[in-house]
């Protein structure tokens, strides 16, 4: 029944048997451990279950974990770097850019995401990379401060190994 | 050393660090070794007779394990379960579905979707029995009676009636102007990103219950479990549920609802860990709905614009079972808060709830119980009594506002109202917004054809429940609680009755307690959502927690202060009576230098505590609030309409809030952008409805529009600061005050732009396609 998949998840490589039908953010939650992504809804409006998909931002509710096979990913767990929270994790808590923190992990990697193709977006432009992403709590204000925050920052400091890549 | 800050800093949150990185533990989260997974076949009917129900396909599954129906729970005394408000309700049907999506049967299996795939097996053989969706049908004579389960043989479940009758219809008779209009405020669900579910893990051999549940109140969770299911050996001190973090709320997770019950009796009945997970679609159709009031209301006026006398008649649509989330004698949650802000000398206002054939409904919406109804109706009333009398919708408001000096005010409908300033709240919100050159802006764009709308909303909230004498929940009295226990090297753990689902508790509460014994927050843990550790608290919901449990952290904290200044005297050998407190330390009056730190007086109390007095430094508080609260606050909307499409763009919203005292401002901001977010949600989006065979329109996000970061203007907020007089902190409460006045600024808005082409009301949602068929229907558009 299982299809062997190889992927590599926030820079470790993973091999396991899984069944066809098994989606990614399962494999990613069940199999692998990392809970921070989040599911919200079944039909990809929410965007809770975002993850960096060889530098594409995806809802990992509607992959299937065998499409991810031979593919490189970030879950918000890839994110902070040594020990060392990036921008846009230090955006979200200077900014107050979360409350119950469960839209969080998807709405921080559809900001990296964004950050990564437009690294100085207004804030158009911030909204409309976070429109696939659902808060309930924020208001959104909040949210968009952030990402600006983290636009500051990433635009002022030396490119760092690793953070700003692009695949 | 870590700094105190205390009241009124914009501390960052305690919470967040756990949740930027990922590593918040959330319902889903829980895994446990053994566990098994149940999952939910519902109905495709929203009202039938099941014939029978056929479980073999699903057995045959490999991983499935079982197949539960309403008649094996029946065994158990467990088809029904008691709700909140004096009703009961299915928790799987021995033979009757009332609603669609509603649970038929459970299926336990050893995997996720091994669950789903024998849910999908199941076979039901349903027999469609005629269905009532609209209230005021099922009122009718000859509807179908849906609750043949009751003695009373009709779709009425209660009448409910405040205010002097009399003398509000002896007001309206004599009244110089009258001006009625109904108002729909639809069906709308809370949709907190994360849906609900539960871990349920009985231990065969303690005989002891864990339930790690998505809810806002354990502790009631905890007593309701051991009086539903003591006959099965449940005891209450053998129940423990734990409330995780929590991924938003909003009312929604107030409830009991079936899935919970079934995965507990599952777990007892396998004595293996289950877990249950809604889904968003079974969340959003079938989990408690809010709001769903037809209301008729009518203003009676003098002519100089001077309001005498409110009446309003509602008819309240519950769905099949009366599960709201009230305080027990309320049917119709604090509605009577509908005179608002104005000073009304005589009001009425009565309601009746109602059966249908949808799922329960009456919950909140983040806003204290049916406190949006009745704003959005004395809002959306005073905008058509000013327009219809040709006076400004601002003046109008700040000539029948309440006094400042009126308060302690008693409202005609029987609420004290602890402090407000509405003049003052309104004057800010129009002195930010530009009112008097939006109103210059608004003729000229007229004059030119173009639809520009103005809209205000001066709300007065009730929140903070609730005073002993009349609120309970269940008959547990709405009280809640604090304790504080003060380590020997001066570092805290706080436990608390309440539950946060983001409104950061951890952060706020720890807050109280440096303000109140100058321990920094660092230096302070609050925990909450064990009852195995927390004391017994009501819960999060209706702004209470901030009234009540913040209460009860100072009142709690007071009380360590008090054993503090007696070991204080100890250490500095000096009089209690010759000691002065300044944050963080005692000292000898006129000697600053002879002090004793709360750090130094926590050391002591360990390990050099005067004889006759006991050990430790830790205190316990249960607070009884003597009165609600009531926040207030003035909304002003703009917007422009696109004439062509009927699309409403908001261009500006200032919301000056006034909440009492602030703790966090940073986090008072927050609650309000998300409070308008869900203001403005109803306002122009969100709406469930159904077809006359009570199929759902909008069960899933593809259907349900939330707002997204598109929609949301960018709000503008302000302050103004009218402490409460009863709370120990003069705070009030802020989690839902945007929620609650931002729907009637917004339609206030948009009639506000039309009312020249005589527009006089439009329902909200205000859709494009309603602005649109008003516009042609009067020429406006083609």
């Amino acid at each position: 029944m299982g299809n062997r998949i190889k992927v590599t998840v926030n820079g470790s490589v993973h091999e396991a048997e899984v069944e066809p039908r098994l989606l990614l953010v399962h494999f990613i939650r069940e199999v692998l451990g990392l809970t921070g992504t989040h599911v919200g809804c079944d039909t990809t409006n929410c965007g809770a279950c975002t993850v960096i998909m060889d530098g594409r931002a995806v809802k990992s509710c509607t992959v299937f974990a065998v499409q991810a096979d031979g593919r490189e990913m970030m879950t918000v767990e890839g994110l902070a770097k040594d020990g060392q929270l990036h921008p846009i994790q230090e955006g979200f808590y200077e900014k107050h850019g979360l409350q119950c923190g469960f839209c969080t992990p998807g709405m921080m990697m559809s900001a990296y995401a964004l950050l990564q193709r437009t690294p100085h977006p207004s804030e158009g432009e911030i909204r409309w990379g976070i429109s696939g992403n659902l808060c309930r709590c924020t208001g959104y204000v909040n949210i968009v401060e952030a990402v600006k925050f983290a636009a500051e920052k990433l635009g002022s400091a030396p490119a760092a190994g690793g953070e700003r890549r692009s695949s | 050393m870590a700094q105190v800050h205390g009241m009124g800093h914009a501390v960052k949150r305690k919470e967040d660090p756990r949740f930027i990185r990922g590593k918040g533990t959330y319902i889903d989260d829980v895994k446990l070794p053994g566990m098994l997974y149940l999952d939910i076949v519902r109905s495709p009917y929203a009202h039938a007779t099941i014939k029978a129900i056929h479980p073999e396909k699903a057995l045959a599954i490999s991983g499935v394990l079982a197949v539960i129906t309403g008649k094996d729970l029946d065994k158990y005394g467990l088809a029904w379960m008691p709700t909140l408000m004096s009703d009961k309700q299915m928790v799987l049907p021995i033979d009757t579905v009332l609603y669609q999506a509603q649970e038929v049967a459970a299926v336990l299996a050893t995997e996720r979707y091994i669950a789903a795939d024998g849910a999908a097996a199941v076979e039901v053989d349903y027999e469609p029995l005629p269905v009532v969706v609209d209230p005021k049908k099922a009122l009718e004579p000859g509807a179908p009676i849906l609750r043949q389960d009751r003695e009373q043989k009709s779709n009425h479940i209660w009448h409910w009636q405040v205010g002097d009758k009399d003398a509000t219809d002896k007001a309206f008779r004599g009244a110089e102007v009258t001006v009625k209009q109904d108002l729909y405020i639809p069906r709308i669900h809370v949709s907190s990103i994360e849906t609900c579910g539960c871990v349920a893990r009985w231990d065969p051999v303690e005989g002891k219950l864990t339930l790690w549940m998505t809810t806002q109140a354990p502790h009631a969770v905890r007593t309701v479990i051991a009086l539903v299911a003591g006959h099965l050996g449940l005891a209450e001190h053998k129940i423990r549920v734990i409330s995780p973090d929590i991924g938003g709320g909003f009312g929604g997770k107030v409830p009991v609802y079936p899935g919970y019950v079934v995965a507990i009796a599952a777990s007892v009945l396998t004595g293996k860990p289950v877990k249950w997970i809604e889904d968003r679609m079974e969340n959003i159709q079938a989990d408690s709905f809010a709001r769903d009031y037809h209301i008729t209301a009518e203003v009676a006026a003098k002519k100089d614009g001077t309001l005498t006398a409110l009446r309003v008649k509602t008819v309240a649509d519950h769905g099949a079972f009366d599960a709201a989330a009230n305080p027990s004698k309320f049917p119709a949650g604090l509605f009577s808060i509908c005179t608002g802000s104005y000073d009304f000398q005589t009001a009425f206002a009565e309601v009746d709830g109602v059966y249908t054939n949808k799922p329960p409904g009456g919950i909140a919406y983040r806003c204290s119980f049916r406190v949006t109804e009745a704003s959005y109706t004395i809002e959306r009333m005073a905008d058509i009594v000013a327009h219809q009398l040709g006076l400004d919708p601002a003046e109008f408001r700040l000539k029948n506002f309440i006094r400042p000096e009126a308060f302690p005010y008693k409202s005609a409908l029987g609420w004290t109202y602890d402090s407000g300033n509405y003049h003052g709240a309104l004057k800010k919100a129009m002195e930010k917004i530009g009112y008097a050159e939006l109103r210059k802006e608004q003729a000229e764009k007229r004059k030119r054809g173009e639809l520009m709308g103005i809209g205000i909303s001066s709300f007065t909230e009730i929140v903070g429940a609730g005073p002993s004498q009349t609120f309970d929940i269940l008959g547990l009295k709405m009280f809640d609680s604090a304790e504080i226990r003060i380590h020997p090297t001066g570092k805290a753990v706080a436990r608390f009755g309440t539950k946060s689902q983001g409104q950061g508790h951890e952060t706020t509460y720890a807050q109280i307690i440096a303000h109140e014994l100058g321990i920094p927050e660092d230096d302070i843990v609050v925990e909450e959502g064990d009852t195995d550790t927390a004391p017994y608290g009501l819960g999060t919901y209706a702004s209470r927690s901030t009234p009540v449990a913040g209460a009860a952290g100072a009142m709690a904290a007071r009380k360590i202060r008090e054993k503090a200044k007696k070991i204080a005297a100890h250490l500095l050998e000096a009089s209690e009576t010759d000691l002065e407190w300044e944050r963080g330390k005692f000292y000898v009056k006129g000697s600053p230098d002879r002090a004793k730190t709360i750090q130094d007086i926590a050391f002591a109390a360990y390990t050099n505590h005067p004889q006759g007095l006991e050990a430790g430094l830790e205190a316990v508080a249960y607070y009884d609030p003597p009165n609600l609260t009531f926040p207030f606050g003035s909304y002003i909307c703009v917007v422009d309409i696109d004439k062509g499409t009927g699309e409403v763009k908001i261009r500006r919203f200032v919301a000056v809030d006034d909440c009492g005292n602030i703790i966090n401002p940073m986090i008072v901001e927050g609650q309000i952008h998300g409070g308008l977010t869900m203001g403005l949600a109803p306002a122009l989006y969100e709406e469930i409805t159904y077809d006359e065979d009570g199929n759902i329109r909008g069960g899933s996000f593809m259907d349900y529009l939330l707002p997204t970061a598109m929609e949301t203007p960018k709000w503008e907020t302000d302050k103004t600061t009218t402490p409460s007089p009863h709370h120990p902190l003069g705070a009030k409460g802020v989690g839902e005050s945007a929620t609650v006045g931002a729907p009637a600024a917004i339609a206030n808005a948009v009639v506000d732009a039309l009312w020249h082409l005589g527009v006089r009301h439009i329902d909200i949602p205000i859709t494009p396609w309603k602005v649109w068929k008003e516009l042609r229907g009067r020429g406006v558009t083609e």
